[in-house]
């Protein structure tokens, strides 16, 4: 075991994470990052100031005590590190993978500003693997309460709601319209990020919890929200449904073959494993010029699947510059390790195609940046004449995502913003008496652990509630 | 797991399936689809729903055997069970007297047009029926469909038995006044006779069948124009006017993974499916 006792001069670098080589990893599906072996972990827990007001916590949207969890790792009480964590947290090992720390509890870090923050993900990482490895510890679970509550949509914000109420005595039923559990995490993000076996794992702790899970239930169609509540005998309702609806440009072309949105590409990719086609039965086809148009999380991820699914080059088209690309910093430097190349300020205007309606062709229009629009980014401006043609054969859209509108329409007095979103307070709590709702239904289109902090409030509004009632 | 209480043959590969989903039969409307999976590996895919029974809790669907996962679904036998189904998926079909409604179907697509008709009739329409394949063998649901219908027609491309092709519907459509025409079939057949009531002016739904994915609005794969504008099958329909489709738009979109559909079909055929475990 490792001296337990914090060295007097902060180490101004944070341990490296091993990686798969960029020239192994561009061709293979298995997790990019490996993740702290026990020593490095300890090394950089050693970094912590264990500040007495700590800001990191402030800066974590489910609010982990981060501090006393990395107390607890430096003792080597790695048990009661991981259960600290799961005071706050269901998923330690998807958020230690995905969470974007660095603008949230590692950009508040103390010892970030004399040099590298504190790696907090990568602790809740070393912590969750440890933790799966050995076996999940089931924790207490209060009394039956008698209530019942339904759970739309088994993404981030539903299994952390489904999680807490579960743990305070509800009966819990997650309905998911996909045949697997997990929303974004199994069909969004792609197994060398986050490998579908530690979502599977996450899923079954909550199943664990007592939480029952219907898969391929798709509520508005199947049940809507007022029968659940009427004649289905549950008391409360939580909507987690996600931004699922793909955004198109609507310019000329767009329904060429070999043009994807990135919704549909990452589905048939992560959820339905095409990448091992034909062994299972759902193809995808990848060209040798491909084209993601888009900067966000999502577009990296199109963009280094196509790749790995022998793409000879890959061009992301992002329409503003490297400064305002949305998408995580670490995942851009994998993206350019693994030779993804990036063409910024410009934007399609239209497709061509073949005889046989198969794109060929991308026509692009250069941009400049001008004043801050609504989002407070530099409003990108196209430059009058300045259209190129680059040569693709499949094309990735993956220029967001909007509201999934089929609740919206099957409940009827639920209150809807004009892009699509319900309308609920800090604490999730809608129009309608009993029904909740956070993520990205919510706030469109956001990150996982937002969604989680959503559904966190919302179970306690929810449990709150249910006590009242 | 969804049993199969029924797996029967209707005509050459063309298998109708009955299964114990309660909940989706209690919901069903005619003109939904569901998502069908067979087991882990499987795609999922979208069939309309041919039938429905909320006292037994079964709903039926009927397929035609011609790619790998309708040929690995034809297999499973009775009291086997299929891995996944998601329904009902898609808005139901517009029931209402219209007056007198001419119903066109062709291939599998006359199971699901059973209950439209059927549904159209109870609704206090006269119903003029129109069942069609390309030869006679694969025709099926013939006295049925006569019976639920006040005039019957039969076509097939090879003029096997009845008309030859669908052209003698202008003669129908010029001796008396309709006003609907419903249409389930195979895209080409559907444009035909999207093209053939057009000049009649007569209101004209056809039933979309895009490739999907997810079949509730997710992926987008599903998108068909439909006057001028981009619609996606699963969530804006699967039902559309006949008369706004863009439908060779819609045919070339059908074909995108022709080649990867024949590769799979192939290495069923030759042994069993793919043989790699899961690389």
């Amino acid at each position: 075991m490792a001296e337990s006792k914090p060295k007097p001069k902060i180490k101004k670098e944070a341990v490296p994470i091993p990686k798969q080589k960029p020239e192994e990893r561009r061709r293979n599906f298995n997790e990019v990052a490996l993740g702290y072996t026990e020593e490095q972990a300890l090394e950089e827990a050693n970094r912590c100031l264990q500040c007495p007001k700590p800001q990191c916590v402030t800066g974590c949207p489910v609010e982990i005590e981060i501090p006393a969890f990395i107390k607890l790792l430096r003792e080597g009480k790695y048990e009661e590190a991981i259960a600290k964590i799961k005071e706050k947290n269901s998923l330690p090992a998807i958020c230690g993978r995905v969470c974007p720390q660095e603008e949230q509890c590692q950009l508040k870090c103390v010892v970030g500003k004399v040099g590298e923050p504190v790696s907090i993900g990568r602790l809740e990482r070393f912590l969750a693997d440890w933790e799966r490895e050995r076996g999940f510890k089931v924790p207490e679970i209060a009394k039956s309460t008698g209530k019942k509550v339904a759970v739309i949509g088994a993404g981030p914000a539903g299994l952390t709601v489904a999680a807490d109420l579960a743990k305070l005595g509800h009966k819990v039923v997650i309905f998911e319209a996909l045949h697997l559990p997990g929303g974004v995490l199994v069909y969004g993000i792609p197994e060398f990020r986050l490998p579908k076996k530690i979502v599977q794992a996450e899923v079954d702790y909550i199943q664990r919890l007592g939480v029952e899970f219907k898969c391929g239930f798709l509520v508005g169609r199947t049940y809507t929200i007022p029968e659940l509540l009427k004649e289905r005998g549950f008391d409360a309702v939580f909507i987690g449904t996600g931004a699922g609806l793909p955004a198109f440009m609507n310019v000329p072309g767009e329904d060429l073959g070999g043009i994807y949105s990135a919704n549909e590409f990452l589905i048939r990719v992560n959820l339905m494993k095409s990448y091992a086609f034909p062994c299972y039965d759902t193809p995808i086809r990848i060209g040798k010029h491909v084209v993601v148009i888009g900067g966000g999380n999502v577009a990296m991820d199109s963009a280094r699947s196509a790749l790995r699914l022998g793409a000879e080059e890959v061009c992301i088209v992002y329409r503003r510059s490297r400064e305002e690309l949305p998408a995580r910093k670490e995942e851009i430097e994998n993206a350019e390790e693994e030779g993804i190349v990036c063409k910024f300020l410009a934007a399609p205007t239209r497709f061509i195609g073949d005889e046989k309606g198969w794109v060929k062709q991308m026509e692009c229009i250069c941009m400049e940046l001008g004043p801050p629009d609504d989002s407070g980014r530099r409003r990108p401006v196209p430059v009058k004449g300045s259209e190129f043609v680059m040569d693709t054969d499949t094309v990735i859209v993956a220029i967001g995502r909007t509201p999934n509108p089929i609740i919206q329409r099957t409940t009827e007095g639920l209150a809807v913003t004009r892009w699509g979103t319900i309308v609920a307070d800090e604490n999730g709590k809608t129009s309608l008496e009993g029904v909740y709702a956070g993520g990205d239904i919510v706030t469109g289109e956001a990150t996982v652990i937002s969604a989680m902090g959503a559904g966190k409030k919302a179970a306690r509004a929810i449990h709150e509630y249910l006590m009242k009632k | 797991m969804y049993k199969i209480l029924k797996n029967e043959e209707l005509a050459p590969k063309i298998k109708l399936f009955e299964v114990y989903a309660p909940e989706m039969a209690e919901k069903a409307k005619p003109g939904q689809f569901i998502i069908v999976i067979a087991d882990e590996k499987g795609e999922r895919v979208p069939l309309t729903i041919a039938d429905y029974d909320a006292k037994k809790g079964t709903i039926s669907f009927v397929f035609n055997e011609v790619g790998k996962s309708t040929k690995q679904l034809g297999l499973l036998k009775k009291d086997d069970g299929i891995w996944n189904i998601t329904g009902p998926l898609g808005n139901p079909s517009e029931i209402k007297r219209f007056g007198r409604v001419l119903c066109v179907a062709g291939g599998v697509m006359i199971a699901p047009m059973r209950l439209q008709v059927k549904a159209l009739s109870d609704a206090g329409n006269s119903v003029v029926t129109v069942v069609g394949a390309r030869i006679k063998d694969l025709l099926f649901y013939e006295d049925e469909m006569k019976a639920l219908s006040d005039e019957f027609y039969v076509a097939t491309d090879d003029g096997s038995k009845g008309f030859k092709g669908l052209d003698f519907l202008k003669d129908v459509l010029a001796k008396e006044k309709f006003d609907r025409c419903v249409v389930m079939g195979p895209v080409v057949m559907m444009k035909n006779v999207s093209e053939i009531t057009k000049p009649f002016g007569i209101p004209t739904v056809v039933t979309l069948t895009p490739i999907m994915v997810d079949g509730m609005g997710m992926c987008g794969v599903c998108r068909v124009t439909v006057g001028g504008k981009m619609m996606f099958g699963c969530v804006d329909g699967p039902e559309f006017d006949g008369h706004k489709v863009d439908f060779d738009g819609l045919i070339k979109r059908q074909r995108m993974f022709l080649p990867e559909e024949r590769l799979s079909s192939l290495l069923w055929e030759l042994h069993g499916g793919c043989r790699c475990g899961g690389k």
